[in-house]
């Protein structure tokens, strides 16, 4: 890379930072909430894990909802029932759905596309229906309850995200800093470059020396510990978690944000989640019938944006109109 | 048979598709250093053998030697590892990274650092040397930037050879190096290939069809015909080979 090509990076991320640190501070000018805010970084980091899977490895899941639910239902649980410090369940949430992921992961591998696709739906459905039936520990169809976020002690003073929004924000970005940058500077490494492969092109990768089903294992599991990293903060925004965060619906939410934001980029889903969870939002205030809506702005998005949001060249996009504009006048 | 100090021993290997038989009982053997080609005509069964040495899919039966240890049964990717490196006759690359991170990730597979989610500086300055000479051997430094999708058929090819090389292989395997090429982009390639021949001491195994290119490159030649061995020997005496010509030669020349 150039040290021009650098410089923009860094001040790309530099300004990515700022305004995320600083969301505290104009959320409120520009008529929204934190809570909105929050909620745009736990189903950003959810959108993001999934990419490093769907945009740098080339394999789409359609299940990783189960991992984001049990991540919540692991942490509610553990708050529940065994500790009442919160990193700790955050952590055990985060294991339990990596585990499973590594678990499942072991036995989808060798499927591709829209097989692989169609089994990582059906075995996210399987504890889709786990947490619904089993009444006596899930609370069923009613969902998780019971449980609430703890303040923070550090020994030296303690925060209470419980009841401090802006507390509870910057923990959530805090953790959300660490995992993305752990992605990020994975995908940097000889074997992210290695994921790159694969999804380029899975023939010339084996006959490099990758054992490729092995690296889509790893990267299976890597992407669905931080999806359910993610699921385990919802299930602290919400202080509950309920079966529907483990429906394939769910899924295809998380999709649609990577989709929306653009695949190919890093930080794609992270404003594809945000656009998805600020139009949620608003639209869902106008009607109940938000979700037609929202469909029908993905489709158009889809159509004149195919590499989504962040895949935009705008530069180049005014100049092919510019040459629309011009081209009848030459055909004349 | 064994041959002593031979780098590849392919002992009469067979592969079957149900009731075809594509490869039937061929024998090969490569001396290091040497550059084989083998040749035939279409159906021949040149790129069914290619994919048995490689480890495409195994043998139904036969034995594969490579360096002196029993490769028949190993998987493709642990091939590579032994120190085989092989292009396709359709160039397969990664069109969406760069010339040079097509190459960096062969590099870096190679000095073992597939699982690595770091690497050191000097590691980075070993990697750096090897592809800038990789880069430099194929003629590709001024376009090391460029999308390898986006390059001529010729330097996807030659950027493919790359990725071989920075594996730094004991045998370099090329099915078809030249094909869909133009005269110009042919010549360039042949005398890669001739370069790291005679220069670089590459043992190559090649598959192909253009017979200028073969009877200028190659120290010796096999023929397969609708999956048997018909013939091997140097360039002159298959030229000079009655069951060659009625098979192969004396219809395309």
């Amino acid at each position: 890379m150039t040290g021009e090509g650098a410089r923009q990076q860094l001040l790309k991320l530099a300004l990515i930072w700022l305004v995320l640190l600083a969301l505290p501070i104009w959320m409120p000018l520009v008529g929204g909430y934190l809570a909105l805010g929050t909620r745009v970084l736990v189903l950003g980091l959810a959108a993001m894990s999934l990419n490093f899977l769907l945009g740098f490895t080339g394999v789409l899941s359609f299940g990783h909802a189960a991992y984001f639910g049990l991540g919540a239902y692991g942490t509610g649980l553990a708050l529940k029932l065994l500790t009442n410090s919160t990193p700790l369940a955050l952590v055990l949430g985060a294991l339990l759905g990596g585990m499973a992921g590594a678990l499942l992961g072991a036995l989808i591998v060798r499927r591709r596309g829209v097989y692989f696709a169609m089994v990582t739906i059906a075995f996210g459905q399987v504890f889709y229906f786990i947490a619904f039936r089993w009444n006596s520990l899930t609370g069923g169809d009613d969902g998780l309850r019971g449980f609430s976020r703890q303040p923070l002690n550090f020994g030296f003073g303690s925060a209470d995200i419980l009841n401090n929004a802006t507390y509870f924000y910057l923990f959530v970005l805090a953790i959300f800093a660490l995992a993305v940058t752990a992605m990020g500077f994975l995908l940097r490494s000889p074997f992210g470059h290695t994921l790159l492969a694969i999804r380029e092109n899975e023939r010339r990768a084996r006959f490099l020396g990758i054992p490729v089903e092995r690296h889509i294992w790893l990267a299976f599991t890597i992407s669905c510990f931080f999806v359910s990293l993610a699921g385990s903060l919802n299930a602290l925004l919400n202080n509950f978690a309920d079966p529907t965060m483990l429906n394939y619906t769910q899924s295809g939410e998380i999709v649609i944000m990577v989709v929306l934001g653009g695949m190919r980029s890093f930080w794609g889903p992270l404003l594809g989640a945000a656009v998805f969870v600020v139009l949620q939002d608003y639209l869902s205030s106008l009607t109940t019938n938000w979700m037609s809506f929202l469909g029908a702005i993905f489709v158009l998005m889809v159509l004149f944006f195919p590499r989504g949001v962040l895949g935009m060249n705008f530069i180049e996009m005014i100049r092919s109109a510019r040459l629309r504009l011009r081209a009848p006048g030459l055909s004349r | 048979m064994q041959n002593a100090g031979s780098l590849l021993e392919v002992s009469n290997v067979t592969k079957t598709f149900g009731s075809l038989v594509a490869v039937n009982d061929v024998s090969l053997s490569v001396m290091p250093g040497e550059l084989r080609a083998v040749i035939g005509p279409n159906g021949a069964g040149k790129t069914t053998f290619f994919n048995l040495i490689s480890g495409f899919f195994p043998p139904s039966q036969g034995r594969i030697v490579f360096d002196g240890n029993d490769v028949t049964t190993l998987p493709a990717y642990r091939r590579v590892q032994t120190g085989m490196a092989r292009t396709f006759q359709i160039t397969e690359i990664f069109p969406e990274l760069s010339a040079l991170e097509n190459i960096r990730i062969a590099a870096e597979v190679a000095a073992g650092f597939r699982l690595r989610p770091w690497i050191n500086r000097q590691e980075a300055a070993a990697l750096k040397r090897r592809e800038e000479e990789v880069l430099d051997l194929v003629g590709l430094t001024g376009k090391a930037d460029r999308l390898v999708g986006e390059l001529a058929h010729g330097d996807q090819r030659a950027a493919e050879i790359a990725m071989a090389l920075a594996l730094q292989p004991k045998l370099l395997l090329l099915d078809e190096p030249t094909a869909g090429m133009g005269d110009q982009e042919t010549y360039e390639i042949t005398s890669l290939i001739r370069r790291l021949h005679r220069n670089s001491r590459y043992t190559i195994v090649l598959i192909e069809h253009d017979m200028r290119v073969v009877f200028h490159l190659a120290d010796r030649m096999t023929v397969l015909d609708q999956g048997r061995l018909l013939a091997e020997g140097t360039p002159q005496e298959i030229a000079s080979n009655d069951a060659v010509q009625a098979a192969y030669l004396g219809k395309a020349i």
